[in-house]
C-alpha cells in the first residue's frame, strides 16, 4: 500500500493540473460569452500597428508633478480623447511624469494638437444659463435645427461693458454662438481667451452656458481640500463641502467677484469653475468673501466633494504637456514583428526540443510535454489577463516568452540532474525520484525566487516596453515553479513505475549503468575497475555515508553471518 | 556523443575526473581583470556607446513593403529636397525596407517627409511609420533603469544572505554579476550595435539570469560544504569545487538551452525585417547568459572560497583534512607498496 503512495500523489497532482486548466479555460470562455474577452491575447501598438503620443506634463512653475496631480492630467487628457471620437484609445501614466497615450490607427491632426493643449482651471463670472438644446421648438411643435449663426451679425457689443457681468457683452453674434452651441460638442482647444466671454457646457452636457471673462485664474488657488461642514461650534453637520484657499492676488480678486455677484439676482448670481474648457462647478455666490477662503456646499458625496477639490488643487498647478515621443506604426510592420517573433519562437522550441531530446532520451519527453503544459498555461493567463486588466502584448513581451523558454527548461534540467545524481549514488529509481525531487526543488524555489525579484522589480520600477517584458518574465516564472511541480514531478513519479524506465532501459535516460552508479544496493558495490584504490576508497565512503538505517542493520547482519563484501564501507 | 556526455558526468560527480576551478582562481581573477578592463577600454577608445534615436532624441521614419529591393540614395534625396540642413542616415532594412533618421522636425516637415519618401519609394502612406523621440525621453528611461537596478542587487544581496546564512556568497554572486554586465556592455560596444531600449530589457534580463545561475550553483556548494561540514577529509575548496563539477553538466545544458531560443531570435532579428526589437534584446542576452553561465564557475565560486578559507574554523579544518590526507596518502602507498609485493 506504501507502494502506491507515490503514483496516488501524483495522479491527485496531475488531476489539479487538469482541473487549473479547465478552470482557466472556463474563465476565459465566460469572458468571450460576456463580450470583451478573447481567445486571441490583445495586441500592444508595435504587433498591431497605431500611434503612442508620450507626453511629458510640466507645471509651469517647474515644480515636480504629484500623483494626485497625473492621475488629473490623466482623466483630462482622457476627456480630450474621447471627445475627438476615438475609440479604444488608452491613457495610462508611466514614470512618474509621463502620460502614454495608445491609440489604435492614425492619428489626426486635430485630435493630436487637442491632446497636446495644456489643461487651464478658470472661474468665470456666468451671463446665462439654460437647459441645453441644440434644437428650437417652433410654433407647431415640430423641432427645426438652429440655425447657423450668421456671419454679418454684431461681434462687439454696442454699449461698451462695464464690468465682467454686463449683459451688454452679449452681442447677437455670441447669442447666435449660443443658440446654435451643442453641448456634444465642446472643443477644449478652443477656449475663448481670458478677456473675452465664453459659450460652454457643463461637463456632463446638462446645462450650457455664457460666461464672461476670467475673473480669477486656477493659479491663484493655494490649495483645496474636501470635508464636512461645521457648525460655529465645531460641530459636524454631515453636509459635504469644498475648502478653497486663495493666494493673495486670488483673495482680492475673489472678493471683488463676491462683492459684485452676491448682488446680482439668477444665473448672474453664479459664477463657474471652468476646467479645460469645461464648466466643473457653477455654484450661486451666497456671501461676500473677503478671506480668501469660499466654501462651495451643496449635494455633493464624499467623493463627488473629493473629485471636484482634486481639480480644483490641480488648477492651482496647471500642466503644460510636451510631446517626448510619437510613434506610428504601420499595421503591416506590427503583423510582420509579430510574425518574425512566432518563427523566433517556435525555431527556438524545437531547438531545445532536439537538444534535450539528445541529452535525456525519452526523458527529453517529459521535457517538452512540460514545456507544452507551460506553453499552454500562459497562454491562457495572458489572455484572461488581457481581458481582465487590459494587458497587451508587445513584441517585448513576446520576446520575454521566448527567453523564458530556456529558463523554463532549466527547472527540468536541475530536476533531472538530481535524480541522476541519487542514481548514480545507487538508489531505485523510485527512490531517486524522491529523493532528487527534495533537492532539487528547494533549488529550483531559490532559483526562481530570484528571477521573480528580477522581474518585480522591473516591473514596478521601469518604463513600457520593459514593463512588458518583466510582466512576461514573472508570469512564466510563477508558471514554471507551478508546473514542474504538478505536472514535471508527477511525471516523472509515474514513469518511475512503468518497467521501460525502472528497469533503466538505455534509451530511458536514467539508465543507472550509463550513469556508473557506484552502490547497487544492499551493501554490494561494484567495484570500478579503472579507478585507483584511493579513489575506490571515497567513492564508496561516499556511497555508504548516504545509506539507510536498513540497509546498515542489513549489512551488520550479512557480515556476522559470513564473510563480507570485500569493500565494505568502513566509515573513517 | 551523449553517452559520452553522461560518462562526462558520471565522472564529474564521483570526482573521478575533476576539473579545478578553485585551485587556479588566480589565473581566472587574471582573466576576468583582464576581460573588465578590455571591455572598459573599448568604448572609450571607439568614443562612446553608439546610442539609438531614443537616446538621441530626433525622427524616425520607417517605409515598409518596398516592392524592389531598396536602395539608400532616393531616401538621402528626398531628406535634402525636404529638410537641406538635417543630416540622414538611412539604412536598408532586410530587402524591403528602408529606415531614415533625421534630426528633431517639426510636424510640417514630418508630414511632408512622409510624403515624399511615399511617393519615392512608391508606397502609400500608411507603409510610412513615423516616430518622433524627444533628446530626454532616453534619459528617463536610463535613470529608471538604474535605479531598477540598484534597488534589484539591494533586495538580492539581501535575500541571498538570508537564504544562503552568509553574506560572502551574495557579495560572490554580485561580483560575478558585474563582472557579467561591464563585460556585455564591453562585447555590445565592440560590435557597435546601437543602444536602444530593447537593448536595455536585454541587459536588465542579464541580471535575472545571472544571479539564477549563480543561485543554482552556489546551491549545491551550499548542501556539499554543509553536510560535508567537519566529517570529510576535504578541504573547504575541494568542496567547492566538487560542487562546481557536480553541477557542471547541468551548467552547460541549461547554458546551452537558455542560449537556443535567444539565438534564434537574434537569428530571426537580424534577417527579418522590422523586428530590430527582437535584435537588439536577443545580442546582449546572448553575450549574458554565455558570460553569465562562465563567471558563475570560473568567478563565483572561486571567489566565494576565498572568502570563507580565512575563516579560523575553516582553515583549521582544511589544515586537519590535508594531515589526514597526507596520511592517507602515505598508507596508500604502503598499501600499493604490499600488493606489488
Amino acid at each position: 500500500m506504501a507502494k502506491s503512495t507515490p503514483a496516488k500523489k501524483a495522479w491527485r497532482s496531475l488531476t489539479w493540473l487538469g482541473v487549473l486548466i479547465v478552470g482557466l479555460i472556463g474563465l476565459n470562455l465566460t469572458g468571450v460569452l460576456t463580450g470583451g474577452g478573447s481567445w486571441a491575447p490583445k495586441l500592444a501598438l508595435d504587433l498591431e500597428g497605431g500611434t503612442q503620443i508620450i507626453l511629458a506634463a510640466e507645471t509651469s512653475g517647474g515644480q515636480s508633478i504629484s500623483g494626485e496631480q497625473l492621475d488629473q492630467a490623466v482623466s483630462i487628457i482622457r476627456q480630450r480623447v474621447d471627445a475627438s471620437g476615438v475609440s479604444e484609445a488608452e491613457i495610462n501614466t508611466q514614470g512618474g511624469q509621463n502620460i502614454v497615450v495608445s491609440i489604435p490607427g492614425e492619428v489626426d491632426e486635430e485630435t493630436r494638437n487637442r491632446i497636446e493643449a495644456s489643461a487651464k482651471l478658470e472661474f468665470r463670472p456666468v451671463l446665462v444659463a439654460a437647459q441645453p438644446s441644440a434644437q428650437s421648438v417652433g410654433e407647431d411643435g415640430t423641432a427645426t435645427p438652429a440655425p447657423t449663426p450668421d456671419p454679418g451679425l454684431a461681434t462687439t457689443p454696442s454699449v461698451s461693458p462695464t464690468d465682467a457681468s454686463d449683459m451688454n457683452q452679449i452681442t447677437p453674434a455670441l447669442q447666435a454662438e449660443y443658440d446654435a452651441f451643442d453641448c456634444a460638442n465642446v472643443d477644449s482647444t478652443v477656449v475663448a481667451p481670458a478677456d473675452e466671454p465664453l459659450v460652454t457646457c457643463e461637463v456632463d452636457g446638462s446645462i450650457k452656458y455664457i460666461l464672461g471673462p476670467v475673473e480669477v485664474s486656477g493659479e491663484n488657488i493655494a490649495d483645496a481640500t474636501n470635508g464636512q461642514v461645521q457648525t460655529q461650534t465645531g460641530a459636524t453637520t454631515g453636509e459635504w463641502a469644498v475648502n478653497i484657499v486663495f493666494d493673495g492676488t486670488g483673495t482680492k480678486a475673489f472678493a471683488e467677484v463676491t462683492t459684485r455677484l452676491a448682488g446680482l439676482q439668477g444665473a448672474q448670481n453664479q459664477f463657474a469653475i471652468v476646467l479645460d474648457g469645461s464648466v466643473i462647478s457653477a455654484p450661486r455666490t451666497l456671501a461676500v468673501i473677503t478671506d480668501g477662503k469660499p466654501q462651495i456646499t451643496g449635494s455633493f458625496t464624499q467623493d463627488t466633494s473629493k473629485v471636484l477639490a482634486d481639480q480644483l488643487k490641480f488648477g492651482a498647478l496647471p500642466l503644460s504637456f510636451t510631446v517626448q515621443s510619437s510613434d506610428t506604426i504601420s499595421a503591416t510592420l506590427g503583423s510582420s514583428q509579430l510574425q518574425s517573433g512566432i518563427i523566433a519562437g517556435i525555431i527556438g522550441l524545437i531547438l531545445v526540443g532536439i537538444y534535450t531530446l539528445f541529452q535525456y532520451r525519452l526523458l527529453g519527453m517529459v521535457t517538452l510535454a512540460s514545456l507544452v503544459v507551460a506553453a499552454v498555461l500562459t497562454y491562457l493567463v495572458i489572455a484572461i489577463m488581457s481581458w481582465r486588466e487590459g494587458y497587451r502584448l508587445s513584441l517585448a513581451g513576446v520576446a520575454g516568452l521566448i527567453v523564458a523558454i530556456g529558463f523554463t527548461a532549466d527547472s527540468f534540467i536541475i530536476y533531472f540532474e538530481r535524480v541522476r545524481d541519487e542514481l548514480r549514488d545507487g538508489r531505485g529509481l523510485e527512490s531517486a525520484v524522491e529523493a532528487g525531487w527534495k533537492r532539487a526543488l528547494r533549488t529550483v524555489y531559490a532559483a526562481k525566487g530570484t528571477n521573480l525579484l528580477a522581474a518585480v522589480v522591473l516591473y514596478i520600477l521601469a518604463v513600457g516596453n520593459v514593463k512588458g517584458f518583466a510582466f512576461t518574465l514573472g508570469v512564466t516564472t510563477v508558471i514554471d515553479v507551478l508546473v514542474v511541480i504538478i505536472f514535471t514531478h508527477p511525471m516523472l513519479q509515474l514513469l518511475a513505475q512503468t518497467r521501460f524506465f525502472s528497469s533503466g532501459h538505455p534509451l530511458s535516460g536514467l539508465d543507472p549503468n550509463a550513469l556508473g552508479a557506484v552502490y547497487r544496493g544492499r551493501a554490494e558495490f561494484r567495484k570500478p575497475v579503472s579507478l585507483p584504490a584511493g579513489k575506490a576508497a571515497s567513492s564508496a565512503r561516499e556511497a555508504a555515508k548516504r545509506k539507510t538505517i536498513a540497509e546498515r542493520k542489513a549489512e551488520l547482519a550479512s557480515s556476522a553471518a559470513g564473510p563480507s563484501t570485500k569493500n565494505d564501507g568502513k566509515d573513517s | 556523443m551523449a553517452a559520452g556526455f553522461t560518462n562526462f558526468g558520471n565522472h564529474l560527480y564521483t570526482g573521478e575526473r575533476s576539473f579545478d576551478f578553485i585551485g587556479k582562481r588566480r589565473i581566472w581573477y587574471v582573466i576576468a581583470s583582464v576581460m573588465i578592463i578590455v571591455s572598459i577600454l573599448i568604448p572609450i577608445v571607439k568614443g562612446g556607446f553608439n546610442f539609438g534615436i531614443e537616446f538621441r532624441g530626433g525622427s524616425q521614419f520607417q517605409i515598409s513593403s518596398i516592392a524592389e529591393q531598396p536602395t539608400q540614395q532616393p531616401a538621402i534625396d528626398a531628406v535634402a529636397d525636404i529638410v537641406p540642413e538635417a543630416v540622414a542616415r538611412v539604412t536598408t532594412v532586410g530587402d524591403s525596407g528602408v529606415r531614415v533618421q533625421t534630426d528633431q522636425l517639426t510636424d510640417d516637415q514630418t508630414r511632408a517627409l512622409t510624403k515624399e519618401l511615399a511617393t519615392t519609394y512608391d508606397v502609400p502612406e500608411t507603409e510610412v511609420a513615423t516616430s518622433f523621440i524627444g533628446a530626454t525621453w532616453g534619459a528617463d528611461v536610463t535613470r529608471q533603469a538604474i535605479q531598477g537596478l540598484v534597488a534589484f542587487l539591494l533586495i538580492a544581496a539581501v535575500l541571498m544572505a538570508l537564504y544562503f546564512r552568509t553574506w560572502k556568497m551574495s557579495v560572490a554572486a554580485l561580483v560575478s554579476l558585474l563582472h557579467d554586465l561591464i563585460i556585455t556592455a564591453g562585447v555590445y560596444a565592440l560590435i557597435g550595435f546601437e543602444i536602444t531600449p530593447a537593448a536595455m530589457i536585454g541587459f536588465l534580463t542579464i541580471l535575472g539570469y545571472s544571479l539564477y545561475d549563480t543561485v543554482v550553483v552556489f546551491d549545491k556548494i551550499r548542501e556539499n560544504t554543509a553536510e560535508d561540514a567537519s566529517s570529510t577529509r576535504r578541504t573547504f575548496g575541494e568542496s567547492v569545487n566538487l560542487a562546481v563539477n557536480q553541477t557542471l553538466v547541468r551548467s552547460i545544458n541549461t547554458g546551452i538551452v537558455a542560449a537556443l531560443p535567444v539565438a534564434s531570435i537574434l537569428f530571426i532579428g537580424a534577417f527579418a525585417f522590422g523586428a530590430d526589437t527582437l535584435r537588439d534584446i536577443s545580442v546582449a542576452l546572448l553575450i549574458g547568459i554565455l558570460v553569465g553561465t562562465y563567471s558563475t564557475i570560473y568567478i563565483g565560486a572561486p571567489l566565494y572560497a576565498h572568502f570563507r578559507e580565512g575563516e579560523p574554523a575553516i582553515r583549521k579544518h582544511d589544515l586537519r583534512a590535508q594531515a589526514a590526507k597526507t596520511k592517507a596518502a602515505d598508507s596508500a602507498d604502503a598499501e600499493a607498496a604490499e600488493v606489488t609485493a
